[in-house]
């Protein structure tokens, strides 16, 4: 027997079967070609020399002996530092289907390893909650089945943009064009925006084709779409180019990128679609943004103004500020200012419980353009795991809440809310977003579901791949590695963003026909929305159906 | 769906003419009700002034009919004429109706001297009082308090009904009559459901279905203005987008059409006033319509207005000569009501068209939501 003592057993030893993702190779299929261990991200798995015992019979002298050869084969890694995430880019380029990640269906000893050095697991992605969303359970009732004809959706016009900005009231409205008062900015735009995603975040050929596909979506397609930076900025030609009409430039509390800006706006073309002032984040409240130093290239460094290679936290507050009805007083009009109260200015929170009293700032604010709520399911390019599995708000209730506050008060046109926090996630994106809409919001912002759908993301709920913040997304999407982001052709993202868009302006055509709505958006039409959950039809007044 | 007719002529006629024109129409509704207002009064056995507000309504039992004489006493509203229907209540399918009443008031001393304004205010008031004065017990249905304007509502064939309260018997005329043929089958039997709809002189009634209803009565809830209340039917907030814009906005008739049917961008961007045009889209974005729907309406000053839905997916007419005109869903009907016009000048507008028929009645403004918005602020 093998003494204990001479075989390597730390506390955080573990064995595949421990492991969250667990390496299936086929020894009789493997060629030994190596593409798999050369794509691995994380280099889970290796080429090793092993040994395999053969019987020896020899049968003359009825005698029974061992042989032994020696191959070469896969071994997963079980290191906490390489373990494998299920990405499946191994089974993607093995040219004989002999190797893929599997689910652990083992307990997942794993997690209780990922503190080394004293530091909790940070990660990128999503929240890992599996299964069909509420949002994924509303139902779409009121079929207008009173009257005929019944609207079709393929031959009749329908108005499916939506308003950004601040809406005055009618009477004011008149007050001021009679007296020629100053009339807040608007944007009329598809209700289904491209969420705020740095450049840094994203990789350039990522970000740089969904923007191209957004100016397809506008320029050829006729659908206003539009897409929010994130914190971080936007290259200098974008920011003197006629692109940038079609961008919602993301202010937050790093600032990152805002110098670039700030110098370009003498200099710019076209006004950007709308400013959006970032106070939290759905998948991570209360915490800043974080790009993590594998991401800072050159690139990056240039944009943000820092040094290469730093972590790049953006604190959790605005520094200069004291409370949120300070920094929104202040930084509305500030920005709004800049671009000479001709740029919608919103802030960007969290759900919570409190969003409805950050609203209520907001509508004594002439300056404020709307609302972006941001709800758990929310994604994020990095942030420590437990803010993105524990802390948050959801989206709907959140959005209902704010929504029925302002039609207390008949303000439900003034103040446009917008909502994003896995709109999507499971696929069914105009489905999500037509259900919040029909819940209150003016909008819906997609990211992981741009991600997933334009570039083929592999993330998904099981913690699959999810490694966004450490730039070595195998797909490119989220790495500033040259060598990872150029497999992502942009001109093959623009085609998707193209693609995706046109498809969810069908559905929503199909959504809203039957319920006999053509000529604006169904904001707030909860009539015609139910859910087989009483408690959740309760909480969101909408109808119970069974 | 319903059935609607309208008729305008400079001399007062009977209510029963429009009946003949339901009646002509009968193929196309379920004859579940007959909603019917008259403006431009004239009663057979009183000179009315027109001066004098008109309370309309049905006592459904005697106790509630002392609950609302007794009110109006209280209040100081001075009876000066209570027109009694010859009554053949065995054609009346409901059993719980004591009176049918319209009754002609003059106001409190404290009023009479006030402006228009307050005056209307104060019918209003009155009117939305009365409504609360209504039990379970003893049911109270207030339809309109205005001066010159009745109104009667009732379950049944419209022809019926007419029989059942002599209409035919000359004893009540007007110069404008709207009939609306069913009581509103898309929710619950209820009499408020009925069309036309009434607030502070203005009305409208309406075929088809209002699929952006709810939206659109939380945003007119959230006006907090006394009047918009009730919307037991989809089609009332019509009638409360047309007071909102002639009233609380003061615009001008044609901008109700912008309001409800706006113009595209498309089209907006190449009208004289589009700049205007897509603020005011905007603002009023929550009270867009989407049809299918005609809807008639009259004003106080007895312009009636009939306008379709943005993809004209309803059917309404207008046709007439000098003095006498008529609204109907369907060509039949106006035959009815005017046989002696030229048909070949019959009009069905369009989804762009408001048509007008003002007061003097003498021809029609065919008003297209291209031309130029007749409002000074937006030039």
């Amino acid at each position: 027997m093998v003494s204990v003592r001479s075989v390597s057993i730390t506390p955080s030893s573990l064995t595949p079967s421990d492991l969250r993702w667990i390496i299936e190779h086929r020894e009789d299929r493997c060629t030994l070609c190596g593409n798999c261990t050369a794509i691995c991200p994380k280099g889970a798995i290796r080429l090793a020399h092993m040994r395999q015992r053969v019987p020896a019979l020899d049968v003359f002298n009825k005698k029974r002996g061992n042989d032994y050869r020696t191959f070469t084969g896969i071994r997963q890694e079980t290191d906490a530092a390489k373990l494998c995430i299920g990405c499946g880019m191994c089974a993607m380029v093995c040219p004989n289907e002999a190797i893929t990640p599997i689910p652990g269906t083992n307990e997942n000893r794993t997690l209780f390893f990922e503190n080394r050095k004293g530091e909790p697991m940070k990660r990128g992605g999503r929240r890992n909650a599996t299964g069909p969303t509420l949002l994924d359970r509303i139902v779409f009732h009121r079929i207008s089945m009173l009257t005929d004809p019944a609207l079709d959706a393929g031959r009749h016009e329908f108005t499916t943009t939506t308003t950004l900005g601040r809406i005055l009231s009618p009477e004011e409205f008149l007050e001021r064009t009679v007296s020629g008062g100053w009339i807040p900015p608007t944007r009329e735009i598809f209700p289904f925006v491209i969420g705020s995603m740095s450049f840094g975040a994203l990789s350039p050929n990522m970000w740089l084709g969904l923007l191209q596909g957004v100016a397809y979506c506008n320029e050829v397609l006729g659908l206003p779409v539009v897409m929010c930076t994130g914190e971080g900025g936007c290259p200098p030609w974008i920011l003197r180019s006629q692109y940038l009409k079609y961008i919602v430039l993301q202010i937050a509390s790093g600032y990152f990128g805002w110098d670039e800006i700030i110098r370009a706006i003498p200099e710019m073309q076209c006004y950007p679609a709308a400013i959006e002032i970032k106070y939290g984040q759905g998948a991570k409240p209360g915490d800043g943004g974080l790009l993590m130093w594998h991401k800072v290239s050159k690139l990056i460094a240039r944009l943000r103004g820092v040094p290469e290679g730093v972590d790049l936290p953006s604190p959790p507050v605005h520094q200069t500020l004291y409370s949120i009805e300070e920094s929104v007083m202040k930084m509305l009009q500030t920005l709004s200012m800049a671009f000479n109260h001709q740029v919608p200015v919103y802030p960007k929170i969290s759900a919570s419980t409190s969003a409805k009293s950050v609203l209520n700032n907001l509508v004594r604010n002439p300056y404020a353009a709307g609302l972006m709520i941001d709800g758990i399911d929310g994604g994020t390019g990095a942030a420590y795991n437990v803010s993105m599995d524990a802390t948050g708000h959801p989206i709907a209730s959140c959005v209902r809440d704010c929504y029925l506050e302002l039609a207390k008060y008949g303000k439900q046109n003034e103040v446009p809310i917008f909502a994003a926090g896995g709109i999507g996630k499971n696929g069914n994106v105009a489905q999500n977003g037509m259900a919040m809409i029909m819940l209150g919001a003016s909008g819906v912002h997609i990211g992981k579901y741009m991600m997933q759908a334009a570039a083929g993301c592999l993330g998904n709920e099981k913690n699959r791949c999810n490694v966004c913040n450490l730039g070595i997304c195998p797909k490119g999407i989220t790495s500033q590695n040259p060598k990872l982001y150029r497999r992502l052709d942009p001109d093959k993202v623009a085609e998707r963003v193209a693609e995706v868009f046109m498809s969810i302006n069908t559905e929503v055509k199909k959504i809203m026909a039957p319920l006999g709505r053509s000529q604006s958006l169904p904001i707030g039409m909860s009539d015609a929305i139910g859910i087989a959950d009483q408690a959740a039809a309760d909480r969101l007044h909408i109808q119970y159906i069974c | 769906m319903c059935r609607l007719a309208l008729k305008t002529a400079r001399e007062p006629f009977s209510p029963y003419e429009v009946l003949t024109a339901m009646e002509a129409m009968k193929e196309g509704y379920d004859g579940s009700g007959l909603g019917l207002l008259l403006r431009g009064m004239e009663f057979e056995d009183f000179k009315y002034n027109p001066r004098f507000p008109i309370l309309s309504g049905i006592a459904h039992t005697e106790k509630a009919w002392h609950r609302m004489t007794d009110y109006m006493e209280e209040m100081e509203y001075e009876l000066k004429y209570d027109h009694r229907f010859a009554m053949r209540p065995e054609l009346i399918e409901a059993q719980d109706r004591f009176r049918y009443f319209m009754r002609a008031y003059r106001m409190p001393v404290e009023f009479r001297d006030e402006s228009d304004d307050l005056r209307e205010a104060e019918l209003l008031r009155a009117r939305l009082a009365l409504r609360k004065l209504s039990t379970e017990e003893d049911p109270l249905t207030i339809f309109s308090f205005y001066p010159d304007v009745a109104m009667i509502k009732e379950v049944g064939w419209p022809m019926q009904i007419g029989d059942a309260l002599c209409l035919h018997d000359g004893q009540l005329k007007s110069r404008v009559c709207m009939a609306q043929g069913r009581q509103n089958t898309n929710y619950g039997i209820n009499l408020y459901a009925c069309h036309p709809f009434f607030i502070q002189g203005i009305s409208t009634m309406t075929n088809g279905e209002n699929t952006a209803f709810v939206p659109i009565r939380d945003w007119l809830l959230g006006k907090k203005f006394a009047g918009y209340t009730g919307y037991q039917s989809d089609s009332e907030v019509f009638t409360h987008i047309l007071h909102y814009a002639l009233k609380q906005l003061k615009l001008p008739l044609q901008a109700y059409k912008h309001i409800i049917t706006p113009l595209s961008n498309k089209e907006l961007a190449n009208h004289p006033q589009g700049d205007f045009l897509t603020g005011l889209r905007q603002v009023c974005k929550r009270l867009i319509i989407d049809g299918p729907n005609a809807v008639i309406g009259t004003l106080p000053d007895e312009t009636s207005l009939l306008v379709m839905d943005q993809k004209k997916l309803r059917p309404a007419m207008v046709g007439g000569r000098d003095g006498v005109w008529g609204i109907a869903s369907e060509m039949c009907g106006i035959q009815a009501m005017i046989p002696d016009r030229d048909a070949s000048l019959d009009f069905q507008p369009m989804r762009e068209h408001t048509v007008i028929i003002p007061p003097h009645r003498k021809e029609l403004e065919i008003w297209s939501q291209y031309d130029r918005f007749p409002l000074p602020l937006a030039a």
